[in-house]
C-alpha cells in the first residue's frame, strides 16, 4: 500500500499546449493518503480518467511528477509501478480458466508455482469464485468478470493502489449494491489505497471516504459527502452533487442582505472580498415551503416516492424545493431559505461570510 | 382462415429462377449429361455408365494432381497465414499511415489474375526479368521453364505475393476492434508481447483468421489462372493442379466423359470441404 502524491500534474493530449484550454488536465496538486477510498467524480470529458491513468502509469503527464511513498514514479512503467487497474469494460482472457486469468498476473512475474497457487485460492475466497475456479471465463456473467479483473489485482499482495474505472458501468442495479458492499468490505478488511472513477454521485458518495470532484480538467472540491453536501465549493459541485441539483440565483450584496428582484435575503453573515458575478446558492432541502416569505408559482410537483420535488417560479427564475411526501402545497405558496444553509458565490467560488 | 392462393407470386422469383438456372442449373447438369456417355463427336453419344468415375479414381494421373494440389495449398496457407498474422500485427493502429498501409495492402488484391501471372512470367524469367535476372546474377540456378523446383517457388511466391494481404486485411479488422483496456489491463498484469499475443490477440483474431483460412484454401484448391499463365502447368506436369488437368483434358484432349466425371468428382470434394469449414465453425460459435 501506498501514499500516492500528485506534484502539479499537468497532461494536455496534443504535441504543443499552449493555453490552459489544450490541457485536459489543468493542475492536480494532491495527496491520496495510504489506505483512503477516494472517488474522483465529474462529468465526461472532466478529465477523470486521464487522472487515473497518470497515477497507472498507462499515461505520462506533461509536467510534474508522481510519487508513491515519497519515491518518484513518474518515469516507471505500470508494471514496475505495481497497480491494478479495474476497466469500465471487464477485461477478461477468454480462452483462460477462472482460476488461470487470476494466477496470470503472478505466473508473468515469474513467481513459484506453489505460492501461485497459495494467493489464487485466497483471492478465490476473497471474490466469491471459489466453485468457479475450473470453469473457462467467458461463460461468466458481466459481474463476476469484473470481479475477475478486480481479483487480477488483489492476488498480488504487495499491490501499491487499486485503481477504479467506473467499473459498475456494465453491471446489472441490484448486482451494483452487492459488488460495492464487496468493495468496501475489502477495503476495510486490507486495506488497500483506492481510487475510484465515477461519474455517478450515489457511487461516489456511498463508496469513498473522501470525494474529489472534477470539473474541466481541474479538482474543484475534496471533501468528505457532508462537506459537499453542505458546503460545495463551487456552484458546480453544488449543482452536480444533490438530486435536484442546488438552486443558484444571481443576487446583489449589500453588507449582510443579498437582494433578487424585488425580494431582500438576509444572510448570517456578510460575505468577504466579493469580486465577479455574485450568486446566491441554496439546496432544495433547505428551501421552507409555507405561507410566510417570498411569493413564489410552483409550475410542477413530482412525487419521487420519499419526498416530493416542487418546480417553482421564484423571481422569474426555477427553482426546486424539497417536502415530506405528506405535506402538500399552500395555496398562495411563499418560500423561505434556511439562513444557516446559505451559500454565496463570486465568479462561481464560494465565499466565506464574517460575522 | 382462408388462405388466398394467388400464384402470381412466383413471377416476382422467376428473374432469379432463370439467371441461377443458365448461370448454374444447366451447366451442371450437362456435365452430369457427359459424364455418363461417350462420344466421338457429330453429336452422337453412347451410354457409358459410371465408367469414366471408375477410370478416375483408379488414374494415377488424377491422384498425382490432387496431392499436388493439396502440398500446393498446404504450403501456401503454412507460409500466408504466419506472415499475414505478422504483418496485421506490426501495421499501424492510428494515423495518416492506417489509411496508406490499407490501400498498399489491397493493391495486389485488385489485380485482375491472368495479369498477375503474367506479371511473373516475365519477373521471373532469366533474360528479361528482373528477378529472375537477378536470382541469376547472384549465382543461384534458377529458371522455373525447366527446373520443377524453380516453378513451384515462382508459382508459391506468387500466391503469397497475391493473398498475403487478404489474410493481413482479416486479422488487422480482427486486431482493431480489441478496446484499448486489454492491452492496459495486460501492461499492469506484467504480460509479455507473447502473453498478449497469444491469449489477447490470436483469440480476438480466431473468427476472422478461421475464415482467412477457409477463403485460402478454397481459392488455392481451385487455382487455375496464375500456374497456367506463368508454367502452363509445366515443367511436365509439375505444376499441373486440379483445374489445370481438368482444362487439358477436357479442351486439350477434348475427352469430354472423363473430364465431367473430373468436374464432378472435383465439385464433391470442395463441396465437403466447405461443409467441414462450415461446420466447426458454426460449432465454434455455439460453444461460445
Amino acid at each position: 500500500m501506498a501514499r500516492i502524491d500528485c506534484n502539479h500534474i499537468r497532461h494536455a493530449y496534443g504535441p504543443n499546449p499552449k493555453s490552459d484550454k489544450d490541457y485536459a488536465l489543468k493542475e492536480v496538486h494532491q495527496v491520496f493518503e495510504d489506505g483512503g477510498a477516494y472517488a474522483l467524480l465529474g462529468p465526461s470529458g472532466c478529465g477523470k480518467t486521464t487522472l487515473l491513468n497518470i497515477i497507472s502509469g498507462l499515461l505520462h503527464p506533461s509536467h510534474g511528477q508522481l510519487l508513491f511513498n515519497g519515491k518518484d514514479v513518474t518515469n516507471l512503467s505500470t508494471q514496475e509501478r505495481n497497480i491494478a487497474q479495474v476497466f469500465q469494460f471487464p477485461v477478461i482472457y477468454d480462452t483462460m480458466t477462472v482460476y488461470d486469468n487470476l494466477a496470470f498476473p503472478l505466473r508473468n512475474r515469474g513467481v513459484p508455482e506453489a505460492d501461485v497457487d497459495r494467493k489464487v485460492r485466497e483471492t478465490l475466497d476473497m471474490i466469491d469464485l471459489a466453485s468457479w475456479a475450473k470453469k473457462k471465463a467467458r461463460g461468466l456473467t458481466a459481474d463476476q468478470k469484473q470481479k475477475i479483473s478486480l481479483g487480477r489485482g488483489l492476488v498480488r499482495s504487495d499491490v501499491n493502489a487499486i485503481l477504479f474505472d467506473e467499473p459498475l458501468t456494465v453491471i446489472d442495479p441490484h448486482m451494483k449494491w452487492v459488488l460495492r458492499s464487496q468493495l468496501k468490505q475489502l477495503h476495510r478488511r486490507f486495506g488497500y489505497t483506492m481510487v475510484y472513477v465515477t461519474h455517478d454521485q450515489t457511487e461516489a458518495l456511498t463508496f469513498a471516504e473522501r470525494v474529489v470532484v472534477m470539473y474541466e480538467g481541474e479538482i474543484v472540491q475534496i471533501g468528505t459527502p457532508a462537506e459537499l453536501f453542505e458546503r460545495p465549493r463551487h456552484t458546480f459541485v453544488g449543482y452536480f452533487i444533490g438530486s435536484p441539483g442546488m438552486n443558484v440565483m444571481p443576487v446583489a450584496i449589500e453588507g449582510k442582505t443579498a437582494t433578487i428582484g424585488s425580494q431582500r435575503i438576509e444572510l448570517p453573515g456578510a460575505p468577504q472580498a466579493v469580486t465577479g458575478p455574485v450568486e446566491l446558492g441554496i439546496r432544495p432541502e433547505y428551501v421552507r415551503l409555507g405561507r410566510e416569505g417570498m411569493a413564489v408559482k410552483v409550475s410542477k410537483v413530482e412525487d419521487v416516492g420519499r419526498h416530493k420535488v416542487v418546480r417553482a417560479s421564484f423571481e422569474g427564475r426555477e427553482i426546486a424545493a424539497i417536502i415530506g411526501e405528506d405535506e402538500t402545497v399552500p395555496a398562495e405558496p411563499k418560500v423561505r431559505f434556511e439562513p444557516t444553509r446559505i451559500n454565496i458565490y463570486a465568479d462561481s467560488w464560494r465565499v466565506e461570510m464574517g460575522a | 382462415m382462408e388462405k388466398t392462393w394467388n400464384n402470381k407470386a412466383w413471377f416476382l422469383v422467376l428473374p432469379v429462377l432463370v439467371l441461377v438456372a443458365f448461370s448454374a442449373v444447366i451447366p451442371l447438369m450437362t456435365v452430369v449429361n457427359y459424364s455418363v456417355q461417350d462420344t466421338f463427336g457429330n453429336n452422337v453419344f453412347f451410354w457409358a455408365g459410371t465408367e469414366w468415375f471408375e477410370e478416375l479414381l483408379h488414374s494415377d494421373r488424377f491422384w498425382e494432381a490432387m496431392v499436388r494440389n493439396l502440398v500446393f495449398s498446404f504450403i501456401i496457407l503454412a507460409i500466408e497465414v504466419p506472415l499475414g498474422i505478422f504483418i496485421a500485427l506490426n501495421m499501424p493502429k492510428k494515423g495518416w499511415a492506417v489509411p496508406v498501409c490499407l490501400v498498399l495492402m489491397a493493391l495486389p488484391l485488385l489485380i485482375p489474375w491472368n495479369v498477375v501471372g503474367t506479371i511473373w512470367q516475365v519477373f521471373g524469367r532469366n533474360d528479361i526479368g528482373l528477378f529472375g535476372y537477378y536470382v541469376n546474377a547472384l549465382g543461384i540456378d534458377y529458371n522455373y521453364v525447366q527446373d520443377p523446383i524453380d516453378a513451384w517457388v515462382t508459382v508459391i511466391i506468387m500466391d503469397v505475393w497475391h493473398w498475403t494481404s487478404l489474410v493481413v486485411l482479416l486479422c488487422y479488422a480482427g486486431l482493431v476492434s480489441i478496446p484499448d483496456a486489454f492491452y492496459q489491463a495486460a501492461k499492469i498484469d506484467g504480460a509479455s508481447r507473447w502473453a498478449v499475443f497469444r491469449y489477447i490477440q490470436l483469440p480476438k483474431m480466431k473468427r476472422v483468421l478461421l475464415i482467412a483460412v477457409l477463403l485460402r484454401f478454397m481459392d488455392s484448391f481451385m487455382i487455375y489462372t496464375e500456374p497456367f499463365v506463368v508454367t502452363g502447368g509445366g515443367p511436365g506436369n509439375s505444376t499441373t493442379f486440379l483445374s489445370i488437368d481438368l482444362v487439358k483434358t477436357a479442351l486439350g484432349q477434348f475427352d469430354l466423359g472423363p473430364a465431367a466425371a473430373m468436374s464432378l468428382v472435383y465439385f464433391l470434394i470442395i463441396l465437403l470441404l466447405s461443409w467441414v469449414f462450415y461446420t466447426v465453425m458454426t460449432n465454434y460459435d455455439a460453444e461460445r
